[in-house]
């Protein structure tokens, strides 16, 4: 069932992937070449004691790698999932067939996972030709990004199939995935962040993400650690991936 | 002129997209679309007040953060000023930019290809020169108020160094002029939502390099010709230099360089308008 | 002489090679209801995009309220109703703000446009959704408020591009009703439609398109009496006499036959006496029907059975 419903995801990805290969590959490698190098430059010339020693290339690199993940994963979640009902109405095409709302929904969130492994593989090979690297365990990062992006596509789409309009996307992207990106360690340690913020910002799942690709980008990840990100992360996804069954249902089986 | 209803072998009445120049009273149909989109946007104000919140969620993050790790740099003068003071000018241009793409892009091809509104519109005495100046209004009247919100934070904050920052607002608009008419224009040609990944194959390069996180002498020679003549690095320098407080007389053109864009895009956008919807 | 209104003389209308409109003739006078009947594509949407002053004529003369369409667009159109054939609302206002907003467009003091949005919405029964975001409103609801909001500048004339395709029954005829009641009190209408039924339901005077040009032109009963006879007898046949039986009617009836793959029409000036004639020659089909003749039979008769598209 998921993987029929995935099928006609990839057809669709087959004629309209060469517009979508700008903003899914170009775009972390812009962020990669403007933050790591451009502004890289001021950082490292200033001093880097309080990223513990790196260049900025080597701490923001890994970190780009978990925000186009979550970026990808939201994304793929919101207006293509919520046009998928209101607007080209293709789940009530692909429910007149044997599929049912749940394969539906894992067959979709499937070709989101491929979206986000293939562009997070592209822009790690970038990563490591450019240097910004330091540990082989960086090749982890591949499921890692993975992982960190479904646990941002699952529940965002299970919350998605809830939705009458699709103004509310604008409050996930300006309440959520901005400020995610900006205060979740990934452009500077969290350190510079006052107490109480710092506490908001562990628990949220981006900083997981990027504790855990950088952890394995600079080699200095303990199974400890590890254990906690992806656990959180998995859990996270798992609870997305019963959520949506539920919604998907609820929105289509009436 | 041939009798009344004849045929007239140039068939400008159509393409033309200006109105002659005795009926200006016409350009007041602009002003019925603006209408029209403050009261579709009653109906959720909460969208419209939360782009306030974006722009200033970067201004926080760099003032905070990012802003120790690069300390000071090079101001327009030379001497060296906070990271943060350097960059929120950066940031009220980009976001001028970006808001102003926004509403000419996603939300004109919205209305163009799948609402039909320019369709009605049409049927009725406004024409095309005057859905363009409404869309392009509108996009700039939705700016003004975001410039207005991050110039007060900026002030509030102390970024702001210059009584020449009173024109900071009026700039942010003209650069937003600037991209709106050049989005709007763009928008006409575009087929489906596929091409909107073109939007951001543009403005996301111009969002990053144009000078916006770091002064311009961080690039190699080459890299910088080319940056300099990008229409963001216009909108930046204009915003840096004015809220700094060292204006120059190369302001004046590159104000001018903005204003043209923004004609340019504004007189394409009302002509492709015509021939796609008058045929 | 009642005051013409729009006057097409050898009226043309090209997109790059295709003809969509070809030389056509016609006049529209004050009060009266006018149809363009016709198959798709017979060049009814072309001709009606061109009266609104939305798309320049590619030859010929038009003349629309005395004025020149190219030249005088905005001031025609400031006096002109349109009904498209697709609902243009705009989806992210409410019901009754549809037609302020529209109103706007023509330059028209709030205050007024205010009083005639109630007066529409009274119309067109839609008070008690005034408040309503248009979406959920059904076809009919949403034709009726397009309909409503074509008359918010009190046009000269209205043009309606096929009314009442895609809805129901009950909506078709409340629909009806309402054009009708615009009629009486002296709209002038220009419609196009390809249903015979809402031709003769609404129109005092229609032409016929096909093809890009006008094949006829008249009252209802003036095409009726011209193109068609006064009655039709419809005769089926057992499958297996059914070509015999054709066959033999032809010679009966040599000009005023018509057999399709199930019946065999018989345009006669008397369909009971036809009966009887046919039974004469010993035929005896398995059913028969005499009725009036109707548009529909003009129409067939004028642009054939065979499909256009």
């Amino acid at each position: 069932m998921t993987i029929r419903a995935l099928a006609y995801w990839l057809t669709v990805y087959k004629r309209t992937w060469r517009a979508s290969i700008w903003s899914s590959f170009l775009g972390p490698l812009l962020y990669l070449g403007a933050m790591g190098f451009g502004l890289g430059s001021l950082v490292n010339a200033h001093g880097t004691a309080q990223l513990g020693g790196v260049t900025y290339l080597q701490f923001v690199g890994p970190a780009i790698l978990a925000v186009q993940a979550m970026q990808t994963g939201i994304m793929e979640s919101t207006y293509p999932v919520f046009g998928s009902v209101k607007w080209n109405k293709t789940y009530y095409a692909a429910q007149a067939t044997p599929l049912t709302p749940a394969g539906i929904f894992r067959g979709h969130l499937l070709f989101n996972a491929a979206r986000i492994t293939m562009n997070s593989a592209v822009y790690l090979i970038v990563m490591w030709a450019f240097g910004a690297a330091r540990s082989p365990w960086v090749i982890l990062g591949l499921p890692a990004a993975t992982l960190l992006g479904l646990a941002f596509a699952a529940p965002t789409a299970a919350w998605a199939m809830t939705l009458k309009s699709e103004a509310s996307f604008n409050y996930l992207f300006r309440f959520g995935m901005i400020p995610l990106m900006l205060f979740s360690a990934t452009f500077f340690p969290l350190s510079r962040l006052p107490g109480w913020l710092r506490l908001v910002a562990y628990a949220t799942p981006l900083w997981h993400g990027v504790a855990l690709c950088r952890g394995l980008s600079l080699g200095t990840l303990t199974a400890g650690s590890a254990v906690i990100h992806v656990g959180y992360l998995a859990i996270l996804a798992g609870i997305g991936v019963w959520a949506g069954g539920v919604t998907y249902r609820r929105r289509l089986y009436v | 002129m041939s009798e009344p209803g004849a045929v007239s072998p140039i068939r400008s009445g159509y393409q033309r997209v200006l109105p002659p120049l005795g009926d200006l009273r016409r350009l007041r149909g602009s002003t019925h679309l603006i209408e029209r989109h403050a009261r579709a946007y009653r109906h959720m104000w909460l969208v419209f007040a939360s782009g306030v919140a974006e722009p200033l969620f970067y201004l926080l993050s760099i003032g905070i953060g990012l802003g120790v790790l690069v300390g000071k740099v090079p101001g327009p003068d030379g001497s060296l000023v906070p990271y943060r003071e350097f960059v929120a000018p950066g940031l009220l241009a980009v976001s001028a930019m970006n808001g102003a793409m926004y509403d000419s892009t996603f939300n004109v091809f919205f209305r163009l290809k799948y609402e039909k509104l320019y369709d009605a519109v049409l049927s009725t005495p406004v024409g095309p020169f005057e859905i363009a100046l409404g869309e392009i209004g509108w996009a700039l009247l939705r700016g003004a108020v975001y410039a207005v919100a991050f110039t007060m934070v900026m002030t509030v904050m102390g970024l702001i160094s210059s009584w020449w920052a009173l024109l900071a607002v009026p700039v942010a608009v003209l650069t937003g002029f600037a991209f709106a008419a050049f989005g709007m224009a763009g928008t006409t040609f575009m087929k489906s939502w596929q091409d909107f990944d073109y939007v951001m194959l543009i403005s996301l390069p111009l969002f990053l390099f144009s000078a916006t996180f770091y002064p311009l002498s961080v690039y190699p020679r080459a890299v910088r010709a080319v940056v300099e003549w990008t229409p963001l690095y216009q909108g930046v320098t204009l915003l840096r230099d004015l809220v700094l407080g060292d204006p120059g007389w190369d302001l004046l053109w590159r104000a001018a360089y903005l204003a043209v864009m923004g004609v340019a895009g504004l007189l394409l956008a009302a002509r492709r308008i015509a021939k796609l919807l008058l045929v | 002489m009642p005051e013409v209104l729009v006057r097409a003389r050898g009226l043309t209308k090209q997109f790059g090679g295709f003809t969509a409109v070809d030389g056509i003739d016609f006049d529209l006078y004050r009060g009266e209801a006018f149809g363009f009947l016709g198959p798709n594509g017979a060049g009814k949407s072309s001709t009606m995009r061109m009266i609104g002053c939305v798309s320049p004529p590619s030859g010929g003369q038009l003349t629309i309220l005395d004025s020149d369409p190219v030249r005088d667009g905005p001031a025609i159109r400031a006096r002109l109703g349109v009904v498209p054939q697709e609902d243009t609302l705009d989806v992210e206002l409410t019901v009754r703000e549809n037609l302020l907003v529209y109103g706007r467009y023509f330059g028209l003091p709030k205050k007024v446009i205010r009083e005639r949005a109630d007066a529409l919405l009274e119309f067109v029964q839609l008070t008690d959704r005034a408040h309503d975001k248009v979406e959920p409103l059904s076809g009919g609801m949403k034709r009726r408020l397009t309909i409503a909001r074509s008359l918010i500048n009190e046009p000269d004339i209205l043009l309606l591009d096929e009314p009442s395709t895609g809805l129901d029954p009950q909506a078709r005829h409340v629909v009806w009703d309402r054009l009708y009641g615009l009629k009486q009190r002296g709209v002038t209408l220009i419609l196009t439609t390809h249903y015979m039924d809402e031709a003769e339901q609404l129109c005092d005077r229609l032409v016929v398109m096909d093809h890009a040009t006008i094949v006829a032109a008249g009252t209802p009963r003036e095409l009726i009496e011209t193109y068609s006879t006064p009655e039709v007898l419809e005769l089926r046949f057992t499958p297996d006499c059914h070509e015999q039986g054709a066959g033999k009617l032809r010679d009966l009836y040599p000009e005023r036959i018509e057999a399709t793959a199930d019946r065999v029409m018989l345009y006669v000036s008397d369909g009971d006496e036809a009966l009887k004639r046919v039974r004469g020659l010993g035929l005896e089909p398995s059913s028969s029907f005499a009725r009036r003749s109707t548009l529909e039979d003009v129409f067939l008769h004028l642009t054939g059975r065979r499909l256009i598209d």
